[in-house]
């Protein structure tokens, strides 16, 4: 496995500015659900880490089966803002001819298999998938994402089942944020999480930092290589947090030991990341568990530190970028 | 002095209640009245239910009568039949009857089929709930309307309420009904508020399933609908009946045992029918109302062929105006309507 220092500086800007990018456009997005211009969003605060280092893991042609929290997955790959927001307004620029609701994705030049929303569906899909790509070409993946809620449907469990059983070059990826709307995982489930299923079904199992964006590049390009390798299907527990708040990813850099001077509590940072537009989780989740995860352990601010550390970037590139982004959204 | 005597100086009043606090209420009355009633699906417990259906009742009733799920609709729904094969009465909420695909089987072959299979000594007193049909910009997925595949299948009972008072007692007749009922509610309509009238507003207001009910007297044609179209005939007749057409408007209540005797009478009078829906048009509820006035006596006093309105035979699109045109609008009941009385 590669240690950070490996990856060129251009592909860890490259990631930086995926993920802030991403948060720059959901929030907007978001504001204008509010604002009744579209029906229904739902942002990525908090996941951004598990996309990002995930799909610059994979090749470029690796097909990918989303479940509906990974667009950072096709940011990174090149799709162009407008046909994010042309999905989402579904007007005439839409790619899917505003037949599909809000983040409903899909580009089959970027290999991302059009998002439904039916949970885990795309599980045993994408083992299929996996299969028929297994038998055309020996050098291709398939990686499946989906929430920890998600894994509690019946179709985990056979999608899990035969891609051991076929032999597939799968990488599950499962994203779990702690919650499916309000339910907490210690509802969803009283095994320990998603991983530890893995080894019942002869897959092979690793739990990773979801915000650490180098653990998650590296667990996915190992589990890449050895599922195209050896037909061996692969399943990633990213442990991360549904987070939110309007700024306070891409607050002021920070060493690690400093409290944020900005405080959570003010008006622009009071939010948290809800399930969707249609939910509040201010109603199941306290403002204190939020906070920590805010304060100590958020993807982009970490691999800031990071890219600060290194001489890669600074407050200056920092504010240029914020700018430059916010605009191009 | 009025409280001695027990003399009412004023009639009784009726009160405006949404279609969501109507549900709330019939559950709150069933689960009281009744222990072994208990609620379970996702969020319904301390999120207070996905679209608030079930607000306050965790917190009233605890964790053994309002349950969280997680994720699995196969899953729970088996669990929901087999508490009842062995002796509860679950009310099963889907979060959408889009969802309760993924959970048919248990409630087709187990829960339709088990009492008849079992020669009447298994009984499957269960209610499915949850919203049904189009909402508003939620696309394909979330946005198909069940009841013709549900009304299709001998052992369900099938209701589909329009107003708070259908809302409540169609829920109360359901959860006290010793058969499986899947109830299709709206999502559109939850927030609307109807009248309901004192007697409404009782414990024991029960609405009976198999019961139609004429929310509109008419006279030149019969409008035949169920849930949120039913709303639609009426602002439709409303406009009608300014160019001197009197429609009247039949709200089914209940798709099976559909109440077909009320359309037949209402037909032999005004000799004119159109069925509105929001469902697809093959196989639908209009295609069978039109099969069932053919087969009855009500066929010889139809003097122009029947007409269904129904929703446009596409998934669901997105965008709000290529939605707006796959559902039936008053335009289009109006369009019908004249067709069908050559007007």
């Amino acid at each position: 496995p590669c240690s950070p220092r490996q990856l060129p500086k251009e592909v860890v800007l490259k990631l930086y500015r995926t993920m802030t990018l991403l948060n720059t456009m959901d929030r907007i997005l978001y504001e204008s659900q509010r604002q009744g211009r579209i029906s229904f969003y739902m942002t990525n605060y908090g996941e951004e880490g598990t996309h990002v280092g995930s799909a610059a893991a994979l090749d470029d042609t690796d097909l990918v089966f989303g479940q509906y929290r990974e667009a950072g997955v096709l940011m990174y790959r090149g799709y162009p803002l407008d046909l994010f927001m042309a999905q989402c307004y579904g007007n005439t620029s839409d790619t899917g001819k505003g037949r599909q609701m809000p983040v409903h994705y899909g580009c089959r030049d970027r290999h991302f298999v059009t998002i439904s929303s039916p949970l885990a569906t795309q599980i045993p899909q994408a083992v299929g998938a996996a299969y028929a790509i297994k038998r055309a070409d020996a050098n291709r993946a398939v990686i499946c994402y989906f929430g920890e809620g998600a894994a509690s449907e019946g179709d985990a469990h056979a999608g899990f089942n035969f891609a051991a059983t076929l032999e597939c070059p799968i990488v599950f990826f499962c994203r779990n944020n702690g919650y499916a709307i309000s339910t907490p995982t210690s509802e969803q489930y009283r095994g320990d999480g998603i991983a530890a299923r893995g080894p019942g079904y002869g897959l092979l199992s690793i739990r990773v930092d979801g915000n650490d964006v180098f653990a998650v590049y590296n667990a996915t390009k190992e589990a890449r290589r050895r599922a195209v390798a050896e037909n061996q299907p692969f399943l990633i527990e990213a442990m991360t947090y549904r987070y939110g708040g309007e700024g306070s990813e891409v607050g002021a850099p920070q060493k690690p030991t400093f409290l944020r001077v900005l405080v959570v509590f003010s008006p622009l940072r009071g939010s948290i990341g809800h399930h969707s537009t249609s939910d509040d989780s201010s109603a199941y989740r306290s403002v204190d568990e939020v906070n920590y995860w805010d304060k100590q352990d958020h993807p982009i601010s970490r691999l800031r530190h990071y890219m600060l550390g290194r001489g890669w970037w600074d407050e200056e590139e920092e504010k240029g970028w914020r700018k430059s982004s916010r605009k191009m959204v | 002095l009025q409280q001695r005597r027990g003399i009412r100086l004023s009639a009784p009043a009726p009160i405006q209640v949404t279609v969501r606090d109507a549900l709330n209420q019939a559950l709150d009355e069933e689960l009281e009245r009744d222990e072994r009633v208990f609620l379970l699906g996702e969020e319904v417990a301390q999120y207070d239910g996905a679209y608030k259906i079930s607000r306050g009742l965790w917190k009233k009733y605890g964790d053994k009568r309002v349950i969280d799920t997680p994720i699995s609709e196969m899953g729970f729904t088996g669990i929901a039949v087999g508490a009842a094969m062995a002796g509860l009465r679950p009310v099963c909420e889907f979060m959408t009857f889009n969802f309760s695909m993924q959970a048919i089987d248990q409630v087709i072959n187990s829960a339709a089929k088990t009492c008849y299979m079992s020669a009447g000594s298994i009984a499957v007193p269960i209610v499915f709930r949850g919203p049904n049909g189009a909402s508003a910009g939620v696309a394909a997925q979330h946005s198909q309307c069940f009841a013709a595949w549900y009304g299709h299948c001998p052992g369900l009972k099938v209701v589909s309420p329009w107003s708070s008072e259908d809302a409540k007692g169609l829920l109360k007749a359901s959860i006290r009904d010793d058969n499986p009922v899947v109830m299709l509610e709206n999502e559109l309509l939850y927030g609307v508020p109807f009248e309901m009238s004192e007697q409404a507003q009782s414990k024991d207001f029960v609405v009976p399933i198999g019961k139609a009910k004429i929310e509109r007297q008419g006279t030149h044609i019969t409008l035949v609908s169920h849930s949120r179209p039913v709303g639609h005939c009426l602002e439709a007749a409303a406009v009608l009946a300014k160019e001197g057409v009197e429609c009247e408007v039949i709200n089914l209540r209940t798709i099976r045992p559909m109440d077909i005797e009320t359309v037949e009478a209402s037909v032999v009078k005004t000799n004119h029918l159109v069925t509105i829906e929001g469902g697809w048009p093959q196989f639908g509820v209009g295609a069978e109302i039109c099969a069932k006035i053919m087969e009855g006596s009500a066929f010889n006093y139809l003097d122009a062929p029947a007409v269904r309105v129904t929703g446009a035979d596409v998934p669901m699109p997105y965008a709000k105006i290529l939605e707006d045109n796959c559902i039936p609008q008053v335009k289009d009941i109006i369009f019908a309507v004249k067709k069908t009385l050559n007007i």
